[in-house]
């Protein structure tokens, strides 16, 4: 970042010099031209398919986007829709707690895998296993694990524990925590690599130093490391909450939405009124919606991050 | 692969000395069950057979909610199959008006369709501006209770004839730990409803408010009826005792730990192939042993406009396959297994079970649009989601649900 920034900034220092163009177009030309790929892929598929989607909520489309313009109709009934509202809520409250959960425990994890402990990679492939499973798959095994009449409970009363029970993912009140399991079993190993990276980045003499001064362990890692470690903390955050946002494979595999409509998720809604229900107006509008509460989060952070006087840890 | 397949055939085409060659035409469905499997087999084996051509498979899985999305963007997407099953309804409608289904005017023109097709309205949907874009192929009725033999000599009752003394029965089959009624989870509980409209809100009801879209018939006793079953249905419904898919339903059904099931006439493919003799194992009562009339829609063959450059050989496959598909002796064989009835009944049916000559003698009576046939895909999903809703969550009363219902039928295009 800082390297491209530097002669941006002394571009907008020079405008009236003589040359300008010459140096915003020519200076350092193979990197200009290896960057215009990229360059053309953010303006097309990022930019111009945004602006696509947006445009096009606001129009009656139904299987092909040919449709009128009908202002905020479509939003209209977007928040009309009880579906859709369960799915917002569902999402807001699966994502606080997946992502509190997720680098909860992934922290602890690296920290107690960071003890200079015997067959530290062992352990290491162990927890990042599941990350290497698709959604679907890791929804499929969960899906028979917890189904009520085949999976635990099933087996647990055959074996005589008759009054056993764990039939979370038939229950509307419970199925958000068993999507819960599902998703920590599959991203807290991944956290927990990088937070072991993370850990790693600190440097011993920081350790040594706090040893000296006889600040107990847990006080170091408080007050100490888990500040040092706001790179990782920040993309271990930004990965998560993306992957929170997109939550689709894992309903599909695991609940369908159900039961009932108590684990639909806003992805869901998205690909089914576009594709199945032929609305692409209504899909669109629901995706515009998703994308709005992404910048919400996003923008304020981004702001604090990389705003300001260009601070950057 | 689509277009590799095509340029492949007209490099083999061209490269090849007089003889015409055998073309690959690529056939999409979504019957994926062992029956429905038998099913389409059927046709391959016609069409392999007549014109030398071969039949390439593409089964999707997911049935109309997966695979329809799947096929209906391959054709947008400018990648279209030689053939595609659909449901009969407005599904296609969007692509027919944007010209990339062809038109089967000029290929069926000598063969006086109009003169065998068993009801008209099976047409009406493939029309557009005087062309003809789609063949039904045969006709699908979800009106149907499937009951088991097995589960009522259990609690010692005979097999009820109709819907009510079903519902009568629900309390001595719970008593003997039998489930009263087998559902799979998803897809299969959306058509429910249609059945209980038809079945006990009578034709008229069905009439008002598919085809005429009339909010007003909604808020009328006759479809409370049809919202008070539902809600009683709901309660002998638990989502722990949901079965994977339709299939398993069937097998409930033959073992006798479930008693009925409402489900359309394809589940009698699977029954079939598990070995169920129908009057021994099961038994069926259409338009739920009440009706006189079943509401139809069932499945249309569609042929997307191929590209251009397309060997012409593939686009007489095409042709070939379109008078195959609806030629008495595909019918016949193809009919038989599926378990639904065919297009055109001036073939010999006496090899057809005893429940699919009732559906035969209730199709004199005309069919009723059933709502995939009547409404757009979009009210379908609504009033799918509301159902699945209504289903699971007992805090919505029934009136909750039939207001609902009426808002969507007024929104309905």
């Amino acid at each position: 970042m800082a390297d491209t920034a530097a002669p941006m900034e002394a571009g907008i220092e020079t405008v009236d010099r003589p040359g300008l163009l010459q140096r915003l177009f020519f200076h350092n030309l193979p990197a200009k031209i290896a960057a215009l790929p990229m360059v053309a892929t953010v303006l097309v598929v990022f930019v111009g398919c945004t602006i696509w989607t947006v445009y096009y909520s606001f129009t009656n489309s139904k299987l092909l986007p040919t449709g009128k313009f009908v202002g905020f109709d479509q939003y209209e009934r977007l928040f009309a829709t009880s579906r859709w509202n369960v799915s917002v809520w569902n999402l807001v409250l699966y994502g606080s707690m997946s992502l509190v959960f997720t680098l909860v425990i992934g922290f602890l994890l690296a920290v107690l895998i960071d003890q200079k402990i015997r067959f530290e990679s062992a352990f290491r492939t162990i927890m990042l296993y599941p990350f290497a499973l698709s959604f679907i798959v890791t929804g499929l095994v969960w899906q028979w694990i917890m189904n009520p009449t085949l999976g635990l409970q099933g087996t647990l009363r055959n074996l005589g524990w008759t009054n056993f029970s764990f039939d979370w993912i038939a229950n509307p009140r419970m199925v958000l925590f068993a999507m819960l399991i599902a998703g920590l079993w599959h991203g807290t190993g991944f956290c927990m690599v990088l937070m072991l990276a993370g850990l790693r980045g600190v440097d011993d003499e920081v350790w040594k130093a706090a040893r000296v001064d006889g600040i107990p362990t847990w006080r170091t890692y408080i007050s100490i490391v888990i500040p040092m470690m706001r790179g990782v903390l920040i993309t271990a955050i930004v990965i998560l909450g993306s992957g929170v946002v997109r939550l689709y494979d894992l309903v599909v595999a695991l609940t369908n939405g159900g039961p009932g409509i108590s684990s639909e998720v806003p992805a869901k809604y998205v690909f089914n009124y576009m594709f199945s229900g032929g609305n692409i107006g209504q899909g669109l509008a629901a995706a515009t919606m998703m994308l709005l509460t992404v910048l919400i989060i996003m923008v304020p952070w981004a702001y604090l991050e990389f705003g300001g006087k260009g601070k950057r840890t | 692969m689509k277009k590799f397949a095509v340029v492949a055939a007209m490099a083999t085409a061209l490269l090849g000395s007089t003889s015409a060659f055998a073309v690959d035409l690529e056939v999409t469905h979504w019957w994926t069950s062992a029956g429905e499997a038998a099913a389409i087999a059927e046709f391959a084996k016609v069409f392999e057979a007549e014109t030398g051509n071969t039949w390439v498979d593409s089964a999707l899985a997911g049935s109309g909610t997966g695979a329809n999305p799947v096929i209906i963007s391959r054709i947008i997407g400018g990648d279209p199959m030689g053939a595609t099953q659909m449901n009969t309804g407005r599904d296609a409608e969007e692509l027919i008006q944007a010209g990339l289904i062809r038109d089967l005017t000029d290929v069926v023109a000598d063969m006086d369709i109009d003169s065998f097709y068993v009801d008209q309205s099976l047409l009406e949907p493939c029309r557009y501006e005087g062309g003809l874009y789609c063949l039904p192929i045969n006709i699908h009725s979800w009106d149907w209770l499937w009951l088991s033999t097995k589960a009522y000599e259990k609690i010692g009752q005979p097999v009820p004839t109709n819907w009510d003394e079903y519902v009568a029965s629900w309390p001595a089959l719970e008593e003997a730990g039998i489930l009263p009624f087998g559902l799979a989870t998803g897809w299969p509980f959306s058509g429910i409803p249609g059945v209980l409209m038809s079945g006990l809100g009578g034709s008229d009801l069905v009439l008002a408010i598919n085809r005429d879209k009339d909010a007003e018939a909604v808020r009328g006793p006759e479809f409370r009826k049809v919202a008070v079953a539902l809600d009683e249905l709901r309660k002998v419904i638990s989502p722990e005792t949901m079965v994977p898919s339709f299939g398993d339903v069937g097998t409930q059904l033959l073992e006798g730990t479930a008693a009925g099931n409402i489900h359309g006439d394809w589940l009698q493919g699977d029954l079939q192939v598990a070995g169920g003799v129908p009057g021994k194992d099961y038994e069926c009562l259409p338009a739920l042993g009440l009706g006189d009339q079943l509401t139809g829609g069932g499945d249309s063959f569609y042929f997307p406009v191929l590209p251009e450059g397309t060997d012409p050989a593939v686009i007489e496959a095409q042709n070939q396959l379109a008078r195959i598909l609806i030629s008495p002796e595909a019918q016949l064989k193809f009919n038989l297994v599926k378990g639904s009835m065919p297009i055109r009944t001036d073939i010999d049916l006496s090899a057809a079970n005893p429940c699919m000559q009732k559906a035969l003698g209730l199709l004199k009576n005309g069919l009723l649009p059933s709502g995939d046939f009547a409404l757009s895909s979009d009210t379908q999903q609504q009033t799918q989601d509301l159902n699945t809703e209504f289903l699971a969550d007992d805090s919505i009363t029934v009136d909750d649900y039939i207001e609902r219902y009426a808002s969507i039928i007024e929104s309905a295009d």
